[in-house]
């Protein structure tokens, strides 16, 4: 009865503190490294710090973004992570077409395989790769790269689009074949549309995990890195005004993509772990 | 109907394919990689890298940040997320907040730290503030090894906690309300109502979020780079340094199996300690 005797007003405060304490243990450091970002050298090495934004600078970003290599580092990291979600979606929304749709043995041994990659650190096998890579040319490629990265993403996008597609009643599908549509034209202009917007999310999210992922990158390059391994190589030598605008301009696609997605995630984490 | 039979595997034969190209191949060449020596089977590599200065140390340092932030992720996770449902009004926008840090990479949640741990940084600021220091303080050096271990717990919680919060909500929602409200009706109070049906119907999601998160925080490599260099030696850290440094792929490839047999044997310990029969299952 303890619970009971405390006012609800006191309660209601409590527990609106709380949340506002938890949001902002995630988004003060976002702010801060903002601060780090925009402040240049001057505020860098201010002491001690102003907690408002009165170094601020655009030139500070700037002057990071005109450091070569930067930009391609960018540029090549995007190309990586859309290539990661377009290869990760060729190969595995069919593949999960196919566990949703149809009953076939070997099921379980595909299933088993696309869900053991979780228990491995994937991207530390990269290492034996940089030897096959180098003989067939894809060393120091963005495709390479992709390619690890695919792994990676891969199982989620099959178990998810799996998923998806059970959703989709199958008689919508039957219904179109009883019209004349033939299977692929069914799929095409029936399911497609509805598993679209789930498809979208879960692409978004392969790019996410290919964007962020810095060791295979790192292993797999030398000349065209991804912005992450690009960061990752550069830290020990580069001033500290410059790791932290690097370090911005990482986290700002994210948070653009994680807001786009935020109403599939919860859907499908609850999907892709059952 | 035997296009119907062919269908399937015509389906899955590219996913199978590339996944055995690029999970089961490499799986087996670092194996090979690391059991040999010029070509000979030998334990060579696997002696190199027990002998070598940082080894025992990147061990230890490993395995004490998995068992230092892995239950704390876990209750603040569970904290966040008991919250969270309670939300009527705001619940989208905070729990929107509260999963950012699931797009931001190791290396960048490493570098947010580090602006505000670095000794000219915002922690000091605001100690320096409320008068308990006087000037900049090095928190994250190689003769602080304790504040150095509390900045990248700080880190990794910060960054991997939304994953679990991901996981445990979407697992919430598949527990009917009923079970909880028939327990309020016959007396049961919040805490025991959380402890008795909540976290016994949460255990799938809660194994799969703590097999998830294991497997990856024993890969935790650039947030310590980030924060410290190599002050603060870690497995997968070690396994860059002798690819990069040494350019010696084999002690690498020991590193990977290392890392791979705890993975895989703390999945194991996963599935055998938190096994659910499925009658149980919601």
């Amino acid at each position: 009865m303890s619970a009971a005797s405390v006012s609800p007003g006191l309660r209601r405060l409590v527990f609106w503190s709380g949340i506002a304490a938890l949001c902002a243990w995630v988004i003060v450091p976002i702010y801060l490294i903002g601060l780090g970002a925009f402040g240049g050298r001057t505020g860098v090495f201010r002491w001690p710090k102003n907690l408002l934004p009165w170094d601020a600078t655009l030139s500070a970003m700037q002057t990071f973004l005109a450091v070569e290599g930067v930009w391609a580092a960018a540029l090549n990291g995007a190309l990586v992570a859309c290539l990661t979600m377009i290869f990760s979606l060729l190969l595995g929304a069919p593949a999960g077409y196919a566990l949703a749709r149809y009953t076939f043995a070997g099921q379980n041994a595909f299933r088993m395989l696309v869900v053991l990659t979780r228990a491995f650190p994937l991207a530390i096998l990269a290492l034996p790769l940089t030897v096959t890579f180098i003989r067939t040319g894809l060393y120091d490629t963005a495709i390479g790269v992709a390619l690890i990265h695919t792994a990676l993403a891969l199982p989620f996008a099959a178990l998810v689009s799996s998923s998806l597609f059970m959703g989709i009643p199958k008689e919508l599908e039957e219904a179109a074949w009883v019209f004349g549509c033939t299977g692929f034209q069914a799929f095409r202009k029936v399911v497609l549309p509805l598993a679209l917007p789930g498809l979208a999310a879960a692409a978004i999210f392969a790019f996410v995990i290919s964007w962020n992922e810095v060791f295979a990158a790192s292993v797999l390059t030398v000349r065209n890195k991804t912005l992450t391994a690009y960061l990752l190589t550069v830290l020990a030598e580069s001033p500290l005004h410059f790791r932290f605008a690097g370090g911005f301009l990482l986290i700002l696609p994210s948070i653009v993509f994680i807001f786009a997605v935020r109403k599939y995630l919860f859907a499908m984490w609850g999907i892709a772990n059952r | 109907m035997t296009k119907t039979r062919i269908m399937p595997y015509l389906l899955i034969a590219p996913a199978t394919v590339f996944l055995l190209a690029l999970f089961v191949v490499p799986l087996v060449q670092t194996i090979a990689l690391a059991f040999t020596d010029n070509g000979a089977a030998s334990l060579t590599n696997f002696r190199k890298m027990a002998g070598d200065l940082n080894f025992g140390l990147s061990l230890r340092n490993t395995f004490l940040l998995v068992l230092a932030v892995i239950p704390l992720q876990l209750c603040l996770a569970l904290m966040m997320a008991m919250m969270v449902q309670k939300l009527e009004k705001g619940r989208d926008l905070v729990l929107w907040i509260l999963i950012i840090p699931l797009g931001i990479s190791d290396l960048a949640a490493g570098l947010v730290w580090l602006t505000i741990l670095q000794d000219r940084g915002y922690f000091n600021t605001v100690l320096n503030m409320l008068g308990l220091v006087d000037g900049p303080v090095n928190w994250l050096s190689y003769e602080a090894p304790l504040s150095l271990f509390v900045g990248v717990v700080l880190a990794e919680m910060w960054r991997a906690t939304a994953i679990v919060l991901v996981i445990l909500i979407a697992g919430l929602q598949l527990i009917p309300k009923e079970y909880s409200e028939a327990a309020e009706v016959f007396g049961a109070g919040a805490w025991t109502r959380f402890r008795k049906i909540t976290l016994p119907l949460l255990k799938p999601s809660i194994q799969s979020a703590l097999i998830l998160r294991t497997v990856l925080a024993f890969e935790v490599f650039a947030v310590v780079y980030a924060l410290s260099g190599r002050n603060f030696p870690v497995l997968v850290g070690e396994a860059y340094a002798w690819q990069h440094v040494n350019q010696n792929n084999g002690v690498a490839a020991a590193y990977a199996i290392l890392v791979m047999v705890i993975s895989l044997a703390a999945t194991v310990i996963y599935i055998k300690a938190l096994r659910t029969k499925p009658e149980m299952n919601p």
